[in-house]
């Protein structure tokens, strides 16, 4: 018995390590990154981000720019269980007349209850499919103050969970374009530096130099400040995107140019040309599938960095531009110490910003161990 | 070369190299101006005959494999003339010859290397690795690509089911195996083999080698065989070219090079061939100094400041590489007056009787098969 317990383990190692030289490399990785729990954690979290942001009309019960001077800065609703299930309690809103702020009463009266997939505001679900179909909301008569807000709401009154799912969609995406937008930049002019060599190679490495002896806040503002202003959201959008990649590819074009001087030298790369292959063939056969593993892992560690970027920029009035929203747009309300101490929710997306990052670096470590799967 | 042509043999040579040189510049300072030159081969003259196996041996950095490479132009020579007898072209000489008409010529020079690691790229199966040149030139594809690879692979003794494995599930000797079914893939009649078992085994050395020897003569393959193990070049080599500090200083076929060395070069060179029975430990030729740097050579003959036998027109003058008959060329001024030693041959070693406390030994032949 002892016995076969002590081999049933190595037998099933040794069938593990038998595969090995079969399956192709993607496939050892994802193995080696499963190894990683925290990792694999991250990108769970970040995977139920996303579909938020995806899903984000949806699930929003109301619009995210819509003003309601019922409630400015209604904290957080309570949720209590009423007859038909859960519910809410409508607000009394009153002036504080010595610090001059609303003051907000419940209402315990009457329990109004939360409806699933109810009917409220339109909207385009995925982008294309008009709908009106949202996740939940609150039955309660027009003339009744019964909103639900589940993070609050800002001075506005704006529903701040339908605006931090709204601002995801910029947020979450812009930093993610911005990175590929520059790797692609990075990849071809490091490759072209590494491959080619020569005067080439000299002009662009110069060229990088000169960048990024720029100190980097000043000309983000300065690229940020020379876009156009009375341009539609997602051409802004796009502009941005642009100005995190301007900067962003010549880190990149560095470490490929010094991957593609060490592949080009390496002697499958010389059995190729001595087979007769062209500048091309080498580069898309040999170079840049063995550039690929360290170019993924630059970008996944740069994604977190230009989300934070995003919404730095954002925060200093040079990114998104409201009524759009982004992250960096809703912290922009979080300014003061005051908002802080008497409206903590507001900080909410604060708390989403460091689950992100930290969840991308995470990602980013679990991937880079997996993509050397032999070390 | 003159003899060789003057023999009426012209036919019969694959590959010659006149005057070949490749010096690498030594750029310095913040212009990156050149300020000098490495001259890692530096005007060498050879040539190969169909068929035979040329072994090219020196120390490390002498130039052998930098001489491999300019000759297939993966490195771009600084002077000289490669004349190679293509079959389908003629006469070329690929020193003079652009990228796009390289082409044409390349897949009768294929190339063999030294490190089976890194000569096989990670990323592709060992089928695409073997037809990778059959792809690049256009010759097959599909169905008859998977054929003609499986048939390569079965020809250097790889399982042709392991077509879908990828190098590393391999050992040193298998994926060297793998690296001669690329380089025999487009039928080459020449292939430079750059040290092709330095890396391996002693008893995986023998089974490539073996491979490499029954491959030539199915085939008809001429070999230029770099390597700077003695013994290994020995068993494998018609002809034997030895290089120092990027030149040849003597050529010859393999039993003359080594039996009566021409060369004080070759003599130090042979006596440093390790001996496996401790009672035949000879004293070797000691060479003084080190080698010099191919950036920096010295005047006259390069071996002069180790030489034992160097006299004063050694200082001044280079000598030429010279055929001092049969074939044997020498670039010693007194190639003709020196006596060298050179290794001892197997039948002129003295029987020594085994001490009779066990069983006798195995008869000698069973131990080296073929």
């Amino acid at each position: 018995m002892a016995t076969a317990a002590g081999e049933l383990p190595r037998a099933a190692r040794g069938k593990k390590q038998e595969d090995v030289g079969q399956i192709p490399q993607w496939k050892l990785m994802v193995r080696r990154f499963r190894q990683s729990k925290l990792s694999v954690a991250a990108l769970f979290v970040l995977g139920v981000m996303y579909l938020f942001m995806i899903l984000g009309d949806f699930i929003a019960p109301y619009q995210h720019d819509v003003l309601d001077s019922n409630n400015p800065f209604a904290p957080p609703t309570q949720i209590v269980w009423g007859p038909d299930g859960p519910g809410i309690y409508g607000l009394k809103q009153e002036l504080d007349q010595e610090k001059f702020q609303w003051v907000y009463t419940i209402d315990t009266s009457t329990i109004y209850p939360i409806r699933f997939f109810v009917q409220g505001y339109e909207y385009r679900f995925l982008g294309f499919v008009p709908s009106k179909l949202h996740l939940f909301g609150v039955e309660a008569p027009p003339d009744v103050n019964a909103r639900i807000f589940l993070w609050g709401a800002d001075k506005e009154g704006r529903d701040l969970f339908s605006r931090v799912l709204k601002g995801s969609q910029v947020s979450l995406t812009l930093g993610f374009f911005g990175v590929f937008l520059f790797v692609i930049i990075g990849s071809i002019v490091g490759t072209a530096s590494g491959y080619f060599g020569g005067v080439l190679d000299n002009l662009i490495q110069r060229i990088i130099e000169l960048i990024r002896s720029f100190p980097d806040l000043p000309l983000y503002m300065a690229l940020a400040a020379a876009l156009p202003l009375n341009v539609s959201i997602t051409v802004r959008y796009f502009l941005i995107t642009v100005v995190i990649a301007v900067i962003g590819w010549t880190g990149l074009a560095r470490e490929v140019r010094g991957k593609v001087l060490a592949f080009r030298g390496a002697d499958y790369t010389a059995a190729a040309i001595a087979a007769g292959a062209g500048h091309w063939h080498v580069i898309t056969h040999h170079l840049i599938p063995n550039a690929m593993s360290h170019i993924v892992v630059v970008a996944m560690l740069a994604i977190p960095g230009s989300i934070g970027l995003e919404t730095a920029l954002s925060f200093l009035g040079l990114g998104i531009l409201p009524p759009a929203v982004s992250w960096g747009i809703l912290l922009r309300d979080a300014q003061t110490v005051q908002a802080v101490v008497t409206y903590p929710w507001l900080l909410i997306p604060v708390i989403l910003l460091i689950i992100t990052v930290l969840s991308f670096n995470l990602l980013g470590d679990g991937v880079r161990d997996a993509v050397d799967p032999y070390a | 070369m003159e003899t060789a042509r003057k023999n009426g043999k012209s036919d019969d040579i694959l590959l010659e190299v006149k005057g070949l040189k490749k010096h690498f510049p030594i750029q310095s300072g913040f212009l990156r101006r050149v300020t000098g030159y490495v001259k890692a081969v530096d005007g060498i003259d050879f040539y190969i005959k169909k068929g035979e196996t040329l072994g090219l041996v020196g120390e490390s950095g002498c130039g052998k494999s930098t001489t491999g490479r300019t000759i297939l132009r993966l490195l771009d020579p600084t002077a000289g003339e490669i004349v190679f007898d293509d079959p389908n072209i003629g006469k070329v000489d690929l020193a003079k010859l652009k990228r796009s008409q390289l082409k044409q010529v390349r897949p009768n020079m294929q190339i063999i290397f030294q490190d089976p690691f890194s000569s096989l790229n990670p990323r592709l199966t060992v089928g695409q690795i073997v037809g990778e040149p059959l792809a690049i030139q256009g010759v097959a594809s599909g169905q008859a690509l998977k054929d003609r690879v499986a048939e390569l692979l079965q020809e250097v003794g790889i399982r042709p089911e392991n077509m879908t494995r990828y190098p590393h599930a391999f050992s040193g000797g298998q994926r060297q195996r793998i690296g001669i079914a690329r380089a025999l893939a487009l039928n080459p009649k020449l292939i430079v083999c750059d040290e092709p078992v330095s890396a391996l085994d002693v008893s995986i050395q023998a089974q490539v080698l073996n491979l490499l020897e029954d491959l030539q003569s199915k085939y008809d393959l001429t070999y230029l065989f770099v390597a700077h193990d003695l013994s290994v070049v020995e068993h494998i080599s018609d002809r034997v070219a030895v290089m120092y500090v990027g030149y040849i200083v003597e050529m010859a076929d393999t039993d003359s090079l080594y039996y009566h060395p021409k060369h004080p070069y070759t003599e130090a060179l042979l006596a440093a061939i390790p001996k496996p029975d401790p009672r035949r430990r000879t004293r070797p030729v000691k060479l003084p100094g080190d080698v010099p740097s191919p950036a920096n050579p010295p005047s006259g003959c390069y071996f002069h400041p180790r030489c034992r036998y160097a006299k004063d027109i050694c200082k001044a003058e280079r000598p030429p590489l010279r055929d001092i008959g049969n074939e044997h060329w020498v670039a010693c001024h007194f190639a003709e007056e020196l006596q060298l030693q050179g290794v001892t041959r197997l039948s002129e070693i003295p029987v020594i009787e085994l001490p009779r406390r066990q069983a006798p030994a195995p008869a000698p032949t069973a131990a080296t098969p073929a």
